[in-house]
């Protein structure tokens, strides 16, 4: 990821092309060309900057490979049987997608909420990624001018994927520390009211679950609040279950699905759910996601509209394999949920023992850092400020709550799974010895 | 209901055409040679089947590149965690080198000035979000792909304005033609922001000339803030002289380096769909040398990136430049022959071709067979053919020609036993029409005729659960 250098052009460009709702021009890049210049290295450079602002998976690998050992007939091309060849896989371009692919995602899907919800194969689009599906809903679900509400603090992504080319706005639905972040009615009012005292016609609100950057599932009691209040408003549901497969304790995710199911699907029709492969089996290189609908219409059009960001099809040949292969799949969640807890447990202990808390989570690949305390003043400055010496000082690239819209400085998303368990003791080390000097500093500070 | 957008409910998407309406009654009928050998022939897909075993063979002789393997060793774990939209720096260096081969290596390009995409489809949406607003224009060349309507319009609200040509002069573009579609766009009050060609086109299955492109290029060169977009995923199957001549010779040969008021104004969509044959994986590109709009593009790639897997398989087959250089030649010539069967194959039936040299198809003229001049004619015809002689091709009208009687028919898609079948099917039929037209139209014919009509109708209101392919 690097920060480009642009001569200005000469011939004029669309509006689009030169705003800068792509979002990269913000100061939160900082962070990422610190670690560009500098990267951490275990061996060849081991004062580096190590990268903890990157929700990668890396810690479930070698399940992959060993299953990819086993099982060539994933990565090769048979013979005669049909789409299975590799004519007929090079030639399948079907916007529905290998029947066969998008059989094994529902039922990895269903396997992931331990059964507990059902999801038919023709109800699922493929789209390039997660990105592509939010941003293709929004296409869908709203005009230009139009808001989606999406509760705070939220992935920084999703200012390009919903605003970018779309035209659409994002409300915020302000939560805070008083109740964990926790979504709440009145919250959901306020921003709905926000958007109306703009004249912004609302559209439907957008989650993720489990959240990122809290890496924490939403309640059960807390979704129905929020169906009621969509359903009130007649707006649309969009539930982002990204990190799913990485809820370390399966009984503590509730997806939306479940919720619908056990009431039989009344309602269903504005409720929309999107996944992706690239945290829960850690391959965002393969750019598979996907749009589930209880809406026909919506169903169909973002069948039509994923013609433009379609899944390779030697990639779903590879995840239909892979993923149809229940014991495979069941030793997978099981494994990567654990090793997710212990690197969670480990980090927990580690910042604890430095007198730093965290959010409590139960998901996803990184934690939610309550650095206030260390804050000079309780502003988005003083944590920018707080930010700089960490990325500096204690060179670890974290990313600080105000670039996720945070509304209370001082909290910080930090990402355990994309390095190895050394690097994240490293990581720990440099956190102590940077805590302990800003303690002594204040003490001697204080003496005087 | 809950609303949906303007976008949803629109239709945009142009599925609701005789294009795809020939795709829907193809699906319910398929011709199969032991298993339905009265079914219909599918000859509205430009896809090209014939080089397969070469892609097949190269694989075999390099089983480790399907598998993750590099030199022996696994990289998966590189390779899974690869979404820079940068794209693999291997893959876009063997892209264009690739690129390069096919234009003679006449000219050479940056791999820095490529930005890759989930196919040409992705990347012509793409250039219309960086360079044009919801309503400004873009002219565009008739006849053209169906599927640009949908790719072009769709999410953006860009507009076609379409810049008309003739039978008269083997459909070639002219500057009045040019002034013209200008002119009207002006009275419709859009702003144009550029033009879009496909070359080799599709679906006439020729070869700008040199006349054509220089003319486009004085064209935006005289006009400020117009740009010059040419779709050349066709470039690899050009099998016959006068050979294929990129925009980007023609820049390289009349503008120096410096130029930057022309280089940063056209561009250039590549895909691997046609060439390759593999419109599954994927991969697409748009070229520039307008930094704004590679910087632009590339972030937009977000929304439709190549499977890092997919990117790593091709870069070593493209990197393997004795297997490109025999497929391109082998290629070219197979694609030769099939074409030219084809046209002998018509010629039987009295039925001539526009002469091609390039493509997966021909531009097949039928105004012969019509009743009337007219485009309810060529609907009645078509339907005929689909229906009565069982072969799905595409209606001149599908593509926007302004003149009845013109249809494109593929011939890369399907064994040769197939394409003869095929020929033998329409000189029955034609013998028929011709037998039948001494004795005038009679009512039982007629009636079948607007029966079908209505049905057609009513296809294309429902929603099918069909199988709705992805076309060229």
């Amino acid at each position: 990821m690097g920060i480009e250098i642009e001569k200005p052009c000469v011939v004029e460009l669309s509006n689009i092309a030169v705003s800068n709702t792509h979002g990269e021009d913000s100061p939160y890049f900082a962070g990422w060309k610190a670690y560009d210049d500098n990267p951490y290295d275990e061996l060849t450079n081991p004062s580096g900057v190590i990268q903890m602002g990157l929700a990668e998976n890396q810690v479930s690998f070698d399940l992959l490979e060993k299953y990819l050992e086993e099982h060539s007939e994933a990565t090769t091309w048979g013979k005669g049987v049909r789409n299975s060849s590799f004519r007929d896989n090079a030639l399948f371009q079907d916007y529905h997608g290998l029947h066969s692919f998008r059989a094994a995602m529902a039922s990895f899907m269903e396997q992931i909420r331990g059964e507990r919800a059902k999801f038919e194969p023709d109800r699922l689009v493929i789209t390039a990624g997660a990105t592509a599906a939010n941003e293709l809903l929004t296409f869908i679900l709203a005009n230009p001018g139009d808001a989606l509400l999406v509760p705070t603090p939220y992935y920084p992504g999703f200012d390009r994927d919903l605003r970018w080319r779309t035209g659409v706005k994002i409300v915020p639905i302000h939560c805070d520390s008083s109740n964990n972040f926790q979504i709440t009615p009145e919250a959901l009012e306020g921003a709905y009211k926000e958007a109306e005292s703009m004249n912004t016609k609302v559209r439907g609100v957008l989650i993720t679950n489990p959240s990122n950057p809290l890496g924490a599932t939403i309640e059960r009691s807390v979704l129905e609040q929020i169906l009621e209040f969509v359903t009130r408003k007649n707006i649309h549901l969009v539930s982002d279950e990204i990190y799913s497969g990485s809820v370390f304790s399966p009984s503590e995710f509730v997806s939306v699905a479940e919720i619908l199911e056990a009431r039989n699907y009344k309602d269903a029709e504005r409720v929309h759910i999107v996944y992706s492969l690239s945290k829960d089996l850690g391959l965002p290189g393969f750019r598979v996601g996907t749009i589930y609908s209880y809406n026909d219409k919506v169903v169909t059009t973002a069948r039509r509209m994923s013609s433009f960001t379609l899944i390779s099809s030697q990639t779903q040949h590879l995840l239909a394999s892979m993923l149809s292969d229940k014991d495979f799949t069941e030793l997978y969640i099981r494994t990567n949920r654990e090793r997710l807890r212990k690197r969670y447990e480990m980090i927990i202990e580690g910042l604890r023992s430095n007198g730093i808390e965290c959010l409590k989570g139960n998901g996803g690949l990184f934690c939610w850092m309550n650095m206030s305390p260390l804050l000079e003043k309780a502003t988005k400055e003083g944590e920018l400020k707080l930010w700089n010496a960490i990325i500096h000082q204690v060179k670890l690239n974290i990313s600080p709550g105000s670039s996720c819209h945070c509304s209370e400085p001082g909290w910080f998303r930090v990402c355990f799974a994309n390095m190895s368990e050394n690097t994240l003791q490293v990581a720990l080390e440099r956190i102590r010895n940077f805590v302990d000097k800003i303690r002594t500093h204040t003490l001697t500070a204080g003496s005087n | 209901m809950r609303l949906l957008s303007t976008k949803a409910t629109c239709n945009s998407h142009g599925q609701d055409s005789s294009y795809f309406l020939g795709w829907q009654e193809y699906e319910k009928n398929p011709y199969d040679e032991i298993l339905n050998p009265k079914g219909i022939i599918q000859m509205g897909l430009a896809e090209n089947q014939l080089s397969f075993d070469l892609l097949e063979s190269w694989l075999a002789k390099n089983p480790d590149v399907s598998g993750f393997k590099r030199d022996g060793k696994s990289i998966l774990r590189e390779l899974a965690l690869f979404q820079d939209y940068h794209g693999l720096s291997s893959f876009k260096e063997a892209m264009v080198d690739f690129m390069a081969e096919i234009r003679g290596n006449r000219v050479t390009f940056d791999p820095d000035h490529m930005v890759l995409t989930a196919g040409s489809t992705s990347a012509n949406e793409t250039l219309m979000f960086c360079l044009a607003e919801k309503g400004d224009a873009f002219l565009l060349p008739t006849p053209y792909y169906p599927g640009f309507d949908r790719d072009l319009k769709w999410r953006t609200g860009v507009e076609i304005v379409p810049i008309h040509c003739s039978s008269d002069n083997n459909f070639q573009i002219t500057e009045s033609a040019l002034e013209q579609a200008y002119e009207e766009a002006q009275n419709l009050n859009l702003n144009v922001k550029g033009i879009l060609v496909t070359n080799p086109s599709n679906p006439l299955g020729t070869t700008l000339s040199l006349e054509e492109l220089n003319l486009l290029v004085d064209f935006i060169s005289g006009h400020k803030n117009m740009h010059l977009i040419s779709d050349e995923i066709y470039s690899g199957t050009v099998f016959n002289s006068p050979g294929f001549v990129s925009v980007m010779e023609v820049l390289n040969n009349r503008f120096s380096d410096a130029d930057e008021a022309i280089w940063d104004r056209v561009h250039v969509v590549y895909s691997l769909s046609k060439d390759l044959g593999l419109p599954g994986f994927r991969v697409g590109c748009i070229y520039s040398e307008n930094d704004t709009v590679v910087a632009a593009a590339t972030k937009m790639s977000s929304f439709g990136l190549v499977s890092s897997q997919t990117q790593y398989l091709l870069s070593a087959m493209l990197e393997d430049k004795k297997f490109t250089r025999k497929y391109l030649v082998e290629n070219q010539k197979r694609l030769r022959r099939r074409q030219k069967m084809l046209v002998s194959g018509l010629e039987k039936s009295g039925i001539k071709c526009l002469e091609s040299n390039a493509g997966l198809f021909c531009w097949v003229d039928m105004r012969h067979l019509l009743k009337s001049n007219t485009f309810e004619a060529e609907m009645d015809l078509w339907k005929r053919i689909v229906y009565d002689v069982k072969l799905n091709i595409s209606p001149g009208s599908s593509c926007h020609c302004s003149e009845p009687g013109w249809f494109r028919v593929c011939f890369a898609n399907m064994s040769e036993q197939t394409l003869k079948l095929a020929m033998k099917r329409l000189k029955s039929f034609v013998a028929e029409l011709s037998s039948s037209s001494d004795n005038g139209d009679n009512k039982a014919h007629q009636s079948k005729r607007k029966s079908l009509t209505k049905w057609v109708f009513r296809l294309s209101s429902r929603d099918h659960r069909q199988r709705d392919q992805e076309e060229r």
